[in-house]
């Protein structure tokens, strides 16, 4: 049974209908992109899932239905959003922020341990503690969103254009990380991204939009190797 | 039958004058003054509503305008002769003239009014909504205050009496028929003259700004030529119905201008629906008749308590906010719609406030 | 809310809590400066001066401020985690103080005291939660009109409830003075400025230390983000408003004792407060605190050695001023963010 099932979702913004029937599945344990242009619906797919849009249709988190309730509800199951840019909280620290990641969290789990062990991959953070999050580069507030997201145990972390305004060398590093989360941890991940080439790389299995539809769905490789999808997505 | 739609404007306001203009026939003289006053305050919530409901900028200080006006025409009806009959030594520089009939003060008292008011609305483009509200209510608190320290011009807290009024040109109808006939009148040529400003560019202006500045300044409009514009505007509406108001009283002082109408002219404007004139009407209707129905109910046989006016009036302004913000006018409107047959979306109702982005 | 500019200041290497203190010396030395030079300008103009009347004038003048310090607060901690100017609170101030008053009336000053706070704390999240929760994202002068409501409401309610006559107000301060260095200073100025101290402090060590404080500033930093976080915002709204209520009840029964207990003991303050949370900054703590002592000693001051204004245009005085101040700097002294909306 798919951690997260997206069934025959439709979601508008007022009289705007941005996805039109999106369907989609996440198996624990998986990386699993969104591919797509501009406005193509990737990020409303998101929000939706964190209850943020007004949506029809449904959409089950650890077999509960999770459409049409409350983002605080959804992050309290387990599911981290972090959202286009970043979300941080510009005027609290780099600590407190961090510390608010484990705010929400169920049960369970030790805060200084898990914040050590974030902490860990990113040396640069201890030293930078009590700078408030907003005079951040724009790399370090991504891995901070990250960690924060982290420090609260999810079961799912979604993360919408992690990629945006980040030099190319910074990306890299980011999904190396997030790569490892998964592949040492057991993460499960829900990406958005433009960047389709280095999405391919790090998940297992995609999802391409256009307008507010599934347009193609399959293994990374299928996709690397799909003509439309080359093209359009990967340059080549 | 969309001649309807069209035509029930009209209609309605057509309808409107021959209830006012029969009225006196119906009701006795102890309400005819009642009514009077409702004419006065229709002429101040309309100028309230340009300022708040068309072009944004929220104010706590209106009734401040309305007793400059008041003490204007206080001064220009009685003239310097007037003045110092009355042991009053205003200053020489003073343009007070000799007295005039009333009447003819009511327009200066606008224009002057208007003028305080355009300058005010100059400095007022650099507060925002907060801080305006602050300064119009800081206006609000000091106008007393200033008029009872002024005393050789205004009389101080004892105030000004005016002569009492009386029926000018010689005509042949009682002077609270003539007071009544006066203020509905000014009222309805102030009315229709609103109607024009906000159906035309101004109006058109006024809307763009108060629904988001930024949009509006790239569609060419100057944020701050128009809202300086709104704030003369509705002071000399302010300035005429306290010139109407000082008139019927026959009497200025400070008390008469407490912040607290400040406050409850905003409400009844709000009530009777901001960005709407005919709910100026209601709220005209309101703010003279809610206190006295909510102590002395017409149908129970009870009399509540002195504070119940308050009471009263503030659940209303919060029931109606929760349930209906457009105010009374725009629920009229909506019942209309329905009655039409049609689906009546909020979102679309263009005259409704939307509130900044 | 909006993402705050960087601040003005030249971003000197030093940790934040250096530049803080930096800033709070060149602050308080600023500050003595002004108050030296005043009285200098004074000695030459006033026929009778003393300096020991002068500094008695900015005590006292600081105690007051203190109330509006409370008040001040208040406004700020609800505009800062909902994004209102809650123009009822110095009504539900003087609604709880009367509801103190009628406690006292059975129980000795203290525990009537902290009874009202709780009281108060649980009429102010009970507000938020009914009246305010359905008309938080309508349009700003919707939610402006309901706040008035609410202090017409309560304006009208305390006497119908308690009667209309002005009641007397129980201080736990004695009503004596003492002599510091010359200076009379009465006891209830010290204790109000005691009790405001103490109340800022506390504050403070909650917000920075507390788990629910950090959440409280999170929610004021941003709602969207931390929903995202599992955080219940609506309770936190509520709580802020809880504290907010306590705040003004604070107020209340610090300025009840010497301006006597009556519907409309909250209306001037409100004004003042409004000016002094105007004047620090309306989304800045710090900016009310200061902002609300400034006021008080300046209304002391202008008031008692301007012949001009006397007693009366005290009010008027301290606009003019606030105006200028504000068309100089229309984010006040410590704000960040202009008021208006774009």
């Amino acid at each position: 049974m798919p951690l997260l099932e997206l069934m025959d979702v439709h979601a508008r913004y007022g009289p705007i209908r941005a996805l039109h029937g999106i369907s989609l599945a996440v198996d624990d344990g998986e990386v699993v992109a969104i591919l797509g242009a501009n406005g193509a619906g990737k990020t409303t797919t998101l929000r939706s899932i964190s209850s943020m849009t007004r949506t029809s249709g449904e959409i089950r988190f650890n077999d509960k239905r999770i459409a049409r309730r409350s983002p605080e509800y959804v992050a309290r199951l387990g599911v981290a959003h972090v959202p286009e840019g970043r979300g941080l909280f510009p005027e609290l620290s780099v600590w407190e922020n961090l510390r608010m990641g484990a705010v929400g969290r169920r049960r369970g789990g030790n805060f200084q341990a898990d914040a050590k062990r974030f902490i860990g991959y990113f040396p640069w953070m201890e030293r930078r503690r009590e700078q408030p999050a907003g005079t951040l580069s724009g790399g370090e507030q991504q891995m901070l969103a990250l960690g924060r997201a982290l420090v609260g145990r999810p079961k799912l972390l979604m993360l919408d254009e992690p990629s945006l305004g980040l030099a190319p060398t910074v990306v890299r590093e980011l999904f190396a990380t997030v790569r490892r989360l998964n592949e040492e941890e057991g993460l499960t991940v829900l990406v958005v991204e433009q960047n389709a080439t280095i999405a391919l790389d790090v998940a297992s299995r995609a999802y391409v939009l256009e307008v507010g539809k599934v347009a193609v769905e399959g293994t990374s490789d299928e996709l690397q190797r799909h003509e439309g999808v080359r093209k359009s997505y990967l340059g080549y | 039958m969309r001649w309807v739609d069209r035509a029930i404007g009209p209609l309605i306001f057509a309808a409107a004058v021959v209830v006012v203009a029969l009225l006196p026939r119906f009701i006795g003289e102890f309400r005819l003054l009642q009514f009077t006053r409702v004419a006065i305050f229709v002429i101040a919530i309309l100028g309230l509503n340009i300022l708040t409901g068309y072009s944004g900028q929220i104010s706590l200080g209106h009734y401040a305008f309305v007793g400059v006006g008041a003490y204007t025409t206080a001064l220009l009806s009685l003239g310097r002769p007037g003045l110092e009959a009355l042991q009053l030594d205003p200053p020489d520089w003073l343009p007070l003239g000799d007295g005039m009939t009333p009447v003819f003060t009511i327009p200066l008292a606008a224009l002057i009014t208007g003028v305080l008011g355009l300058i005010i609305g100059v400095p007022a483009l650099r507060l925002g909504g907060v801080s305006l509200a602050l300064a119009t209510l800081a206006i609000a608190v000091s106008f007393p205050i200033v008029m009872k320290s002024f005393e050789e011009v205004t009389g101080g807290g004892g105030g000004i009496n005016l002569n009492l009024p009386e029926t000018p040109f010689g005509w042949d109808i009682s002077t609270r028929h003539w007071l009544y006939y006066e203020a509905w009148v000014t009222a309805g040529i102030l009315f229709v003259a609103a109607w024009l400003l906000t159906r035309g560019r101004i109006g058109r202006a006024w809307r763009a700004i108060r629904d988001g500045e930024v949009a509006a300044i790239s569609s060419g409009v100057n944020p701050a030529l128009y809202k300086t514009l709104a704030f003369g505007i509705s002071a000399a509406y302010a300035g005429a119905a306290g010139a109407l108001l000082a008139i019927e009283i026959s009497y200025v002082n400070p008390d008469t201008f407490p912040v607290s109408e400040s406050i409850l002219l905003l409400a009844s404007a709000v009530i009777g629906g901001l960005g709407s004139l005919a709910g100026a009407i209601f709220g005209a209707l309101l703010l003279q008749f809610l206190p006295i129905y909510s102590q002395n109910p017409p149908i129970l046989s009870f009399e509540f308590a002195d504070q119940a006016p308050s009471v009263v009036f503030g659940v209303f302004l919060i029931v109606f906010m929760l349930l209906m913000p457009g105010g009374v006018a725009h629920f009229v409107r909506a019942v209309w719609h329905t009655a039409r047959g049609r689906s009546f979306r909020r979102a679309v109702e263009p005259d409704a406030p939307q509130g900044g982005a | 809310m909006a993402i705050p500019a960087r601040p003005a200041l030249p971003q000197l290497d030093v940790s934040p809590h250096v530049r803080a203190l930096i800033l709070a010396a060149a602050w308080t030395i600023g500050t003595l400066a002004v108050i030296l030079l005043i009285g200098l300008v004074l000695t030459q103009t006033e026929d009778v001066f003393t300096w020991s009347g002068y500094i008695q004038q900015i005590v006292s003048g600081l105690a007051q401020g203190a109330i509006f310090a409370s008040l001040a607060l208040a406004l700020v901690l609800i505009y800062r985690t909902t994004d209102i100017l809650n123009f009822a609170q110095g009504e539900m101030a003087m609604f709880t103080t009367f509801i103190a008053w009628s406690l006292m009336n059975h129980m000795p000053y203290w525990p009537a005291f902290v009874l009202t706070l709780v009281i108060a704390f649980v009429g102010g999240a009970a507000i938020e939660r009914v009246i305010i929760r359905p008309v938080e994202h309508r349009p700003e002068i919707v939610v402006v009109i309901v706040t008035i409501g609410l202090l017409i409401a309560l304006n009208g309610l305390a006497p119908w409830i308690w009667g209309p006559e002005v009641k007397p107000f129980e201080t736990p301060f004695s009503n004596g003075t003492t002599e510091i260095g010359g200076v009379v200073i009465a006891y209830q100025d010290l204790g109000v400025l005691a009790v405001t101290l103490a109340t800022v402090l506390l504050l403070w060590a909650f917000f920075r230390f507390t788990t629910l404080g950090l959440v409280m500033r999170a929610v004021a930093n941003s709602q969207d983000a931390s929903r995202l976080l599992g955080v219940r915002v609506g309770w936190m709204l509520a709580l802020g408003w809880g504290l907010a209520a306590m705040l003004g009840a604070i107020a209340g029964m610090m300025a009840a004792p010497t301006q006597f207990l009556d519907a409309n003991l909250m209306l001037i303050i409100l004004i003042y407060s409004f000016a002094a949370a105007v004047l620090g900054g309306i989304d800045s703590p710090v900016g009310a605190v200061v902002g609300g002592l400034i006021l008080g000693v300046l209304i002391n001051i202008l008031g008692t050695y301007v012949d001009f204004i006397g007693g009366e245009l005290r009010l008027p005085a301290a606009f003019v001023v606030l105006l200028v101040v504000l068309l100089i700097r229309p984010q006040g002294l410590f704000g960040h963010r202009v008021v208006r909306r774009v």
